[in-house]
């Protein structure tokens, strides 16, 4: 990194930036504090209710179990497609015509709108007329997402596998392609290979774009509601009810705004904490 | 390693499946698809790209997204471009708080944010316009361009910045004429990354909007619930939401890898 100089006049070319997010994320952020200490009875009414909401939801099964769910599925997310993407990174070729062409199709599902992935999969898992559906069915095992939990994680895992592990090979392969031949050559030399050569040359010079991989697949698994939601609605039963879905399910579909936005809250905060030390992580790294 | 190029070729071959099953559907009627399981159209139709490029509740939405799109790249990259030049150039009064701060936006589930939102921009008139979606976004889109953007310009040498000063260029000068061309691959990057989180982002901008802004991502959610499924339109329209982010990917083929790690690399 450049060496940087001390000044303070540099805020101005800030302000543009500052003002723009400050607009959309204070003053909704607020709204959210005063709905979550607040009880309501319609009519635009509202009374005070002090830390009794997030009491409610700190002592609430509902909310527990949507929590555990949540942090469930960006586990398994995390374990299947970090591992799978430096895998897949490892194989690409680094040079020649099939390059471009393996990228633009890796990222071709990173840029369909999250609906319509929700939709499609939707489509593709239908046990009756969808090709993945028919097909396992086909192979004389049971399967019918709407209506069996195990199968309903099984089609979330995989769609969320589909649309975002391209993200992780494309980090990885960037880290790969920045290291210069000299160290490979090196490698020769000393005999190292295969295991080795990963572990002591490409891993070491992958960890800073792994660790934003991994920042940016905990954040957007642990906020992920559209696709799921599209796929199964959060059922059958509440079994595939993320945190998110019942979230939406508490603020906007059944009104309940204090307790909406005391869960938030909570929520916004666990995502804000595990970031902060992912953060940590990364910029101790670059300043290495 | 003979093998090698196996792993990515079967990964692909799992990523078109789906696409493929989409694509297979919008060329059959809706009445086909109900029939039964078919690996390829026996029937083959346009009619459901027809109805789409007929009737502008269906291309009228397409329009509105490809405007408020453009509209937030636009915002997103002209504000982001001299705060990302403040980050990467100078220390002051807390600069690292203020980008973890804008990094946090980033981190802001939009299911809690959705109902405030429509709040916030009806009260200021904004409600079912464009600039409405388009500012919306900027919520995560402005914290990811400086976050791009600052990692290419750190990139830059600061050398570059003296030996202009010393030849007597004054700041916007050197700034337009010389430092912004030699970063125009993270601009690219970066209008990229913009357009792509707009596009795929559904939940703020369905809610924000009603008729005369409605995004093609809800005008979708109409065919599920109006005349029963009408899964052959869904699957046309789902189809062309694809053909603008893979025109945008072709173009920034190169500086793709280097910009999903932000720059850093």
């Amino acid at each position: 990194m450049a060496t940087k100089t001390d000044n303070n006049r540099a805020w101005l070319f800030v302000i543009p930036v500052v003002a723009l997010v400050a607009f959309n994320a204070l003053v909704p952020l607020m709204t959210v504090v005063n709905y979550s200490v607040q009880e309501t009875f319609g009519d635009n009414l509202f009374f005070w209710h002090g830390l009794g909401w997030f009491e409610d939801i700190l002592r609430s099964e509902r909310a527990h179990a949507a929590l555990g769910r949540q942090m469930l599925f960006t586990a398994i997310i995390l374990v299947i497609e970090v591992p799978l993407g430096v895998a897949i990174a490892l194989a690409m070729p680094r040079k020649g015509p099939w390059v471009s062409v393996c990228l633009v199709l890796m990222a071709l599902p990173l840029l369909i709108p999250w609906n319509v992935v929700g939709a499609m999969w939707n489509i593709l898992a239908l046990p009756d007329i969808g090709l993945l559906g028919h097909t396992i069915n086909a192979m004389g095992i049971d399967y019918n997402f709407t209506q069996q939990p195990i199968a309903a994680w099984f089609t979330m895992v995989l769609m969320d596998v589909w649309h975002w592990t391209s993200l992780v090979v494309l980090l990885a392969y960037a880290g790969l392609i920045s290291i210069p031949d000299a160290y490979y050559q090196a490698a020769k030399i000393d005999g190292a290979r295969g295991w080795a050569v990963f572990r002591h040359i490409q891993l070491p010079k992958m960890n800073r774009v792994l660790t934003i991989a991994i920042l940016l697949r905990f954040m957007d698994s642990f906020m992920v509601y559209t696709e799921p939601f599209v796929l199964t609605g959060g059922g059958p039963g509440n079994s595939t009810t993320l945190l998110s879905i019942d979230l939406v399910k508490m603020a906007v579909g059944q009104f309940d705004l204090g307790r909406g936005g005391a869960m938030s809250l909570i929520y916004f905060l666990i995502t804000l904490l595990v970031s902060w030390i992912f953060y940590t992580l990364m910029t101790r790294n670059e300043s290495q | 390693m003979r093998v090698r190029w196996l792993a990515p070729t079967v990964y692909i071959i799992f990523l078109m499946v789906p696409i493929y099953w989409l694509l297979n559907m919008s060329f059959k009627s809706t009445n086909e698809i109900l029939g039964g399981f078919s690996l390829y159209p026996h029937d083959f139709t346009l009619d459901n790209y027809r109805e789409i490029f007929r009737d502008p509740f269906w291309y009228g939405g397409y329009i509105n997204s490809i405007i408020y799109v453009s509209l937030n790249m636009l915002i997103s990259v002209t504000a982001a471009l001299p705060a990302a030049y403040a980050f990467s150039r100078y220390r002051f009064l807390g600069d690292k708080h203020l980008f973890f701060w804008l990094l946090t936006n980033r981190m802001a589930p939009p299911a809690v944010f959705v109902l405030p939102f429509l709040q916030l921009y009806s009260e200021v008139g904004l409600f079912d316009t464009h600039i409405a979606v388009a500012l919306a976004h900027c919520l995560f889109n402005i914290p990811l361009a400086v976050w791009i953007l600052e990692g290419f310009m750190s990139g830059v040498p600061k050398e570059l910045d003296e030996t202009a000063y010393v030849d007597g260029y004054s700041f916007p000068k050197f700034f337009f004429k010389i430092f912004l061309p030699t970063i125009k691959s993270g601009i690219g990057v970066t209008a990229f990354f913009c357009f792509m989180f707009s596009w795929v982002e559904m939940l703020l901008a369905k809610n924000l909007t009603q008729i005369d802004a409605k995004p093609i991502v809800a005008a979708m959610t109409r065919t599920a619930s109006a005349s029963g499924y009408e899964l052959g339109l869904l699957a046309a329209a789902g189809c062309l939401t694809i053909v603008p982010g893979a025109i945008v990917i072709y173009f920034v083929r190169n500086y793709i890898a280097k910009g999903f790690a932000l720059g850093r690399v």
